[in-house]
């Protein structure tokens, strides 16, 4: 019982991260931005997220504020490090694929650099911890399950809701999903396609700034080079799984984050299990396969996804 | 008469070099670094001794090998980032038979470790190319999972069935390979060693693949326009297979180099990022065997860096991975600008406009 108590709570608590990073995703390709650099993002965000309360208070008990201004510090840099990318793939209309390699390397690599320098070594911190809500907390199973969590996680559960309107439900929604489905008919209606693709990408580059320094505040509570572990990547696959839907990606998130607690959890409750090699790659296992048999979902996706547009070009 | 175009690539890529060597001295100076010692360590130290040039040679090897591959796989229009999981999957293999061939003759053994790896990794590229091909499931997303999927099954190995059982530590590593099955060195005092020859041999084979054969110019006509190859009756699926399989192949067999080469044994982390830095030296290469070879040397240089920055500086060697990126990202914008008739138009425009007057007044 405390096994599966347990396995569900953190799940709940864990899905945050994948969650928030493959609903910026999927506001980059719902514009036809296809950003693979979302780990590297995230990295940068993971990295923020420790640095102020690490250099203000060290390991110790850190006042709500100072977690505040490390997210806010990664969410914005998330943000920029998003419009940087903007000016090579829409300005420069580079190939996508690989510029988003690019990114996760520059964005890896520099927070690796500025950790090393600034931090050095594997520190902890103390991170936002979790708190429970008054008598919700005391109903049996479900009460410790959903409502032992600190106001970060419902903030993010509150974006999926948040997400589905903004992009089916306001005009600024109808012009992304314009642009990414067909930008030249866009154009033609008077939508400045490079300004949309641009802001699309600036709120999708927030979200995975956002989703790092939460993995660091709330759920590693420290920082390494490595951190993300192909998260980001696994928020990009999330977003062909969920079929550009935030719903379906909600529900991805929370299926992956179940497999990845689950092979931890295993770890620690059946430690005479030997080859827990094999259980760490059921998560990335479980993606292929998924694609695989999902391939009809490809011809769901945003027509004009990973097409630099040019205006100027003969048709 | 043309001279403009030449003049305005140049400045392009001048103004690309300053851009990427700037950024770098902001991240340079942000971690409190001494922006021109920094370059010039990077730059001079291979040149200081016949050793250090030896080092920078011994980390293009694998460079080199996986550009290689990589340079196929792109030109058939798949995009491989697994080659880290496919050098894994090369060492597996050729730890295996390398520490369990006693009493063998070297010419035998050395041969057999190169081809088990290069098998092993052709395996492992095999999967994301027929899932492409079959499953259209994309390449970039299945072979950064397949990595993963590798790096734990790589630790396991060397965990529990590889083990070496000296070992009491507990360090997980192999045990280290029989002394015919090392590729032995060239000079003395040196650690360049003989899997050079094994480098040289596949530029040339992979020159002659993609550019003198039937099959090479299937391959890149089928990544230069899939649906023009379709139509000339190529079969392209079939091609995409073939390419991620040389592909992964030669990342197996830059593994099993670096095990029978460099490190002797099988150990954690070996891979050592040469996977991704594949894909930038590919790209500066041009995706062209012969261009690759500088541009491995390049990224020798810089890898070798690491080793140097640690040693020398305050500034820390994961700098040479955001250089890294930072390269890619500028390569691929550089790429659509120098290629954009419409820029050039306006840079002619814009500088050599008198010319352009004066062309007209003659005609």
């Amino acid at each position: 019982m405390d096994f599966v108590v347990n396995t569900l709570t953190l799940t709940v608590r864990f899905a945050v991260t994948l969650m928030i990073a493959s609903m910026g995703e999927m506001f980059n390709q719902k514009a036809g931005i296809f950003n693979l650099g979302c780990e590297g993002i995230m990295s940068v965000g993971a990295f923020l997220g420790m640095l102020i309360p690490f250099s203000m208070v060290g390991a110790g008990q850190a006042p709500g504020y100072v977690n505040i201004l490390g997210l806010i510090l990664g969410t914005v840099c998330g943000a920029l490090l998003g419009l940087i990318f903007g000016i090579i793939v829409i300005t420069f209309r580079a190939p996508q694929g690989i510029a988003g390699i690019g990114m996760q390397m520059f964005g890896v690599g520099l927070a690796g650099t500025f950790f090393r320098s600034f931090i050095g070594g594997t520190q902890s911190i103390t991170g936002i911890s979790s708190m429970e809500i008054p008598l919700l907390s005391k109903i049996p199973v479900i009460g410790k399950i959903l409502f032992t969590h600190n106001p970060l996680v419902y903030f993010a559960y509150l974006l999926v809701p948040v997400a589905w309107y903004v992009i089916f439900k306001t005009p600024w929604g109808l012009k992304v999903r314009a642009v990414g489905t067909h930008p030249r008919a866009a154009d033609s209606l008077g939508i400045n396609v490079t300004k949309i693709r641009y802001q699309s990408l600036a709120v999708g580059g927030a979200m995975a700034g956002f989703a790092g320094a939460f993995l660091t505040l709330c759920q590693a509570k420290m920082f390494n080079a490595e951190i993300i572990g192909g998260r980001g990547f696994i928020a990009v696959a999330l977003v062909y799984f969920g079929q550009w839907h935030p719903i379906k990606i909600f529900l991805g998130a929370l299926l992956f984050t179940f497999a990845q607690t689950l092979q931890t959890q295993i770890q620690i409750f059946v430690p005479q299990f030997q080859a827990y090699e094999f259980l760490t790659m059921l998560p990335y296992i479980l993606v292929i396969v998924v694609l695989a048999f999902n391939r009809k979902s490809n011809r769901l996706g945003p027509a004009a996804l990973g097409k630099p547009f040019n205006r100027e070009m003969r048709v | 008469m043309n001279n403009y175009k030449l003049i305005y690539k140049v400045s392009v890529v001048v103004v690309a070099v300053l851009i990427a060597l700037m950024v770098g001295a902001f991240i340079i100076i942000a971690v409190g670094g001494d922006v021109f010692n920094t370059y010039w360590i990077i730059i001079s130290m291979p040149f200081k001794s016949m050793r250090s040039f030896s080092e920078v040679l011994i980390r293009m090897i694998p460079l080199l090998i996986i550009a290689l591959g990589i340079a196929v796989s792109s030109r058939s229009g798949i995009i491989n980032i697994g080659a880290e999981g496919q050098m894994y999957m090369g060492i597996i293999a050729a730890t295996a038979i390398a520490t369990n061939c006693q009493g063998l003759p070297k010419i035998l053994v050395v041969p057999l470790c190169i081809i088990a790896g290069g098998i092993a990794g052709g395996l492992f590229g095999f999967i994301p190319g027929w899932l492409k091909a079959k499953l259209e499931v994309s390449e970039l997303l299945s072979t950064v999972m397949l990595n993963y999927v590798a790096a734990q099954f790589f630790s396991f190995c060397i965990r529990v069935p590889l083990l070496d059982p000296a070992e009491k530590s507990g360090t997980p590593m192999s045990r280290r390979v029989a002394e015919n099955a090392t590729l032995s060195r060239l000079f003395r005092g040196m650690s360049l060693h003989q899997g050079i020859f094994l480098a040289i041999i596949l530029v040339v084979v992979i020159y002659i693949l993609l550019f003198k054969t039937t099959w090479g110019y299937k391959m890149r006509a089928a990544g230069a326009s899939e649906r023009a190859a379709r139509y000339g009756g190529i079969n392209v699926s079939k091609y995409l297979i073939i390419s991620m399989v040389i592909s992964g192949a030669c990342a197996g067999m830059a593994g099993a180099v670096e095990l029978m080469g460099v490190q002797g044994r099988a150990v954690e982390q070996m891979t050592g990022g040469y996977g991704f830095s594949g894909v930038v030296v590919a790209l500066f290469g041009a995706l062209h065997p012969l261009w690759i070879v500088p541009a491995s040397f390049f990224f020798g240089i810089l890898l070798y860096s690491q080793v140097n920055l640690q040693i020398l500086t305050s500034v820390p060697p994961n700098l040479v991975k955001a250089l890294q990126g930072l390269i890619i990202l500028i390569i691929v914008a550089v790429q659509m600008v120098i290629s954009n008739p419409y820029s050039m138009e306006r840079f002619r425009k814009r500088f050599f406009a008198k010319r352009g007057k004066t062309k007209k007044k003659e005609a």
